[in-house]
């Protein structure tokens, strides 16, 4: 097995170590216009950030940045919510805003502290409905414990914009400043996930009400920042990222690749929900890359992962985690799966948009 | 999940790769998986890993998607461009690459092009549209026929005005015997298409057996099928047989769906010849609209360029579709060809051979990373 057949030219490793090469490269932007699958948190995304914005803000750009003030270490984020239809099964756009940015602060390991939000609003949005948007911001944000100190409000005319899109903020405080980091990221760490994954993106789907299936199925839109805060104080996390848009998938390959190393899963560890397989199973979609809104995947040291599974699971939000892999130091940037039946496959970004408008 | 998990059960699976390994001893074998559904359940599974390494699959034509000549492409972006206009189409379909970019792009461009998962959902849009004018995008071999041919019968039933169809329907039997004269290729059987007996049946396939002198077994799509299937293959040599067999016999039933053939007859017409991506022009390969339902022709309705464009010149899908090429050997494959840019139709769906070797298979089956693989069961 080992060794490689000779097939005409090229024999399968060659290829494969040309591929590695050319996606080394640094990433050009081939369309010519932006398309959907530049907003679906996969590949093209990446090429966007990597090929235009990076480049001209002179800057990497994360999830998060971190800077220190009069020897407080800050960690500031910012996001926008797109989300249709605006109220879906668990949740609703003003309950997601709050709860996605807390969570983009606290998978950094820093504790929420302040918001701010920009509203663009369509003209002949209903205010009833702005309300209750705004009630459940309001709502979500005393429940995580954050303050929402500054907002603008801007309205397009009708048929330029979709009744309400939402900007946020996010300001943290890092008590424990150079503990988290994608350098910690070592081999032998394992791999795990707060909990069954997929959920948010079905149920988004499901509420379109495209597809005539009934389920129970909620969204799992909540703030993370405790359960975070639980596993770091229960063992040595080395890294955490939430898995939204691209999914469970896509967060493993940022993390293989930020760290240049290679990661391992086994199928039957990764938890998901029957509903969630089902809907996946007929729209031919993997439930690794379908977006999740209060689901973390976080790497720890292998010695200490019993602890951080123990907290993780007494935690409301993590009773269904699990350890799905494991960080190997081949094949670097790759992250490859041993199926359930028996066989292993390469697990790539997400390409493309299956799911537009998640969040 | 119940009605799924029995068909991808690891212990079945490793008991029929044994008795695989058993019957296959002693030479090497290579079966052509005739349909993508196949082909994409081999890479997400991981069955070439089960498989002995002296049975090689290889990956053949019956990727709905992948055969569709840039021409027809470029043909349906004109409609799709066209003022007023709703375009629909399957998913896959959107980032098929045409001579100046694809559905996608035109959408991005301002065309209105929309995703549907049924040809009724198409008609659904076009009740809901009547100032509109609504196409759908029909691909698909036999599998998918007879649901655009209920559509177009509905159509016409209720009198919808604002609806037509772009048809791209083709059939399975002619690209098969294209392959089968091809003399670079060299086949000890095929594992039928499944999703296509289930409308023609089993018997089209007899001219495999009789004529070319090649077994053939209709399979299911879930990883213990083709396991199953392989080992049908392999045994029918082994005894002597050569004949069509049926082991997705759950669904496929040997005379297929009467009823799906005959809304198809009633609707479709052969055409003389049709162009296939790669392939070139097979006669009697595709269906056409028959004059009853004309009103309902996109390609009557619309002006469509119908100009023959000649495929890139780097691009090998032809050579992969007839299974010559493994996916890694095209000059272009992973490097300027990917999914995210794809050149070839092969990279586009999730069905072609090049898509599921880029996202599933790429990568070195070497022991010493499946052994690292095994660690994991410590966790």
């Amino acid at each position: 097995m080992a060794e490689a057949k000779y097939v005409g030219k090229w024999n399968e490793q060659e290829v494969l170590d040309r591929i590695e090469h050319v996606r080394r490269q640094a990433p050009r932007i081939r369309d010519e216009a932006i398309n959907m699958s530049h907003g679906a948190g996969g590949k093209a995304t990446h090429t966007l950030i990597e090929a235009l914005f990076q480049p001209a803000f002179g800057n990497s750009m994360g999830d998060q940045a971190i800077f220190d003030v009069n020897g407080s270490t800050l960690a500031v984020t910012t996001d926008t919510y797109v989300v249709s239809p605006l109220f879906f099964p668990g949740g609703n756009i003003g309950e997601l805003a709050i709860n996605g940015t807390v969570n983009d602060l606290a998978v950094g390991g820093a504790e929420p502290l302040y918001i701010t939000c920009g509203f663009v609003l369509e003209e002949g949005l209903e205010v009833a409905l702005l309300r209750q948007v705004v009630e459940a911001m309001a709502a979500a944000a005393e429940a995580a414990g954050v303050k929402l100190v500054a907002g603008d409000t801007k309205v397009v005319p009708r048929g330029k914009g979709d009744k309400i899109f939402i900007n946020t903020t996010g300001i943290g405080l890092i008590r424990e400043p150079d503990r988290l980091g994608i350098g910690k990221v070592v081999t032998g760490d394992a791999i795990l996930v707060t909990g069954p994954i997929g959920d948010h993106g079905t149920a988004i789907m499901l509420a379109r009400g495209d597809l005539d299936i009934e389920t129970d199925l909620e969204s799992d839109t909540a703030a993370v920042h405790t359960l975070c805060a639980a596993m770091m104080s229960a063992g040595d996390v080395h890294f955490m990222r939430d898995a939204t848009r691209g999914g469970v998938g896509t967060v493993l390959n940022e993390i293989a690749r930020e760290a240049n190393l290679g990661i391992a899963i086994r199928e039957d560890a990764v938890p998901v929900r029957d509903e969630v397989r089902g809907a996946a199973e007929i729209l031919g979609i993997d439930p690794l890359y379908v977006a999740n809104e209060g689901r973390v995947v976080a790497v720890v040291a292998g010695g200490e992962i019993g602890a951080v599974l123990d907290a993780c699971r007494a935690h409301s939000l993590g009773e269904r985690a699990s350890v799905i892999g494991e960080v190997l130091a081949e094949p670097p940037g790759m992250v490859f799966m041993h199926t359930a039946f028996g066989g292993s496959r390469v697990v790539d970004m997400l390409i493309g948009d299956p799911l537009p408008r998640i969040c | 999940m119940k009605f799924v998990d029995e068909f991808r059960d690891q212990g079945v699976a490793a008991r029929l790769a044994r008795s695989i390994a058993r019957e296959s001893a002693g030479r090497d074998w290579k079966i052509m998986e005739v349909c993508g559904g196949h082909t994409h359940t081999i890479y997400k599974y991981g069955i070439e890993d089960v498989l002995p390494s002296n049975v090689e699959l290889v990956h053949g034509p019956g990727c709905p998607v992948c055969v569709i000549p840039m021409g027809r492409v470029d043909d349906g972006i004109a409609v799709a461009k066209t003022e007023g206009v709703i375009f629909t189409c399957f998913g896959d379909m959107m980032r098929v690459p045409g001579s100046d970019g694809s559905l996608l792009d035109a959408k991005a461009q301002g065309a209105d092009v929309r995703m549907v998962y049924s040809p009724l959902d198409a008609l659904k849009i076009a009740r809901q549209n009547p100032d509109r004018e609504v196409v759908f995008f029909a691909i698909g071999f036999e599998t998918t026929a007879p649901s655009t041919a209920l559509t177009l019968m509905r159509a016409a039933d209720e009198d919808v005005k604002n609806f037509s169809v772009f048809c791209n329907h083709v059939t399975i039997v002619p690209p098969m015997k294209a392959i089968l004269d091809s003399p670079d290729l060299r086949l000890d059987g095929f594992l039928g298409p499944g999703h296509v007996s289930t409308v023609v049946g089993i018997r089209p396939f007899e001219f495999v057996s009789a004529r070319y002198d090649k077994p053939v077994v209709v399979v299911g799509f879930e990883p213990l099928d083709i396991l199953q299937g392989v080992y049908m293959i392999v045994k029918q040599i082994k005894e002597g047989r050569c004949e069509v067999e049926n082991q997705y016999t759950r669904i496929v039933r040997d005379d297929g769906n009467p009823k799906g053939l005959e809304v198809m007859q009633q609707v479709f017409a052969l055409r003389p010849h049709f162009e296939w991506r790669g392939l070139g022009f097979i006669s009697q390969s595709a269906l056409r609209i028959r004059d009853e339902y004309a009103a309902f022709d996109a390609e009557l309705r619309f002006e469509v360029p119908g100009v023959r464009v000649a495929d890139p010149k780097a691009c090998q899908c032809g050579e992969v579709l007839k299974g010559v090429l493994k996916p890694y050997e095209c000059k272009v494959f992973g490097t300027a060809c990917t999914p995210e840019t794809p050149i070839g139709t092969c990279m586009v769906s999730s069905e072609g051979a090049c898509a599921a070797y880029y996202n599933y298979g790429r990568f070195s089956r070497a022991a010493s990373r499946i052994e690292a693989l095994e660690k994991l069961e410590v966790l």
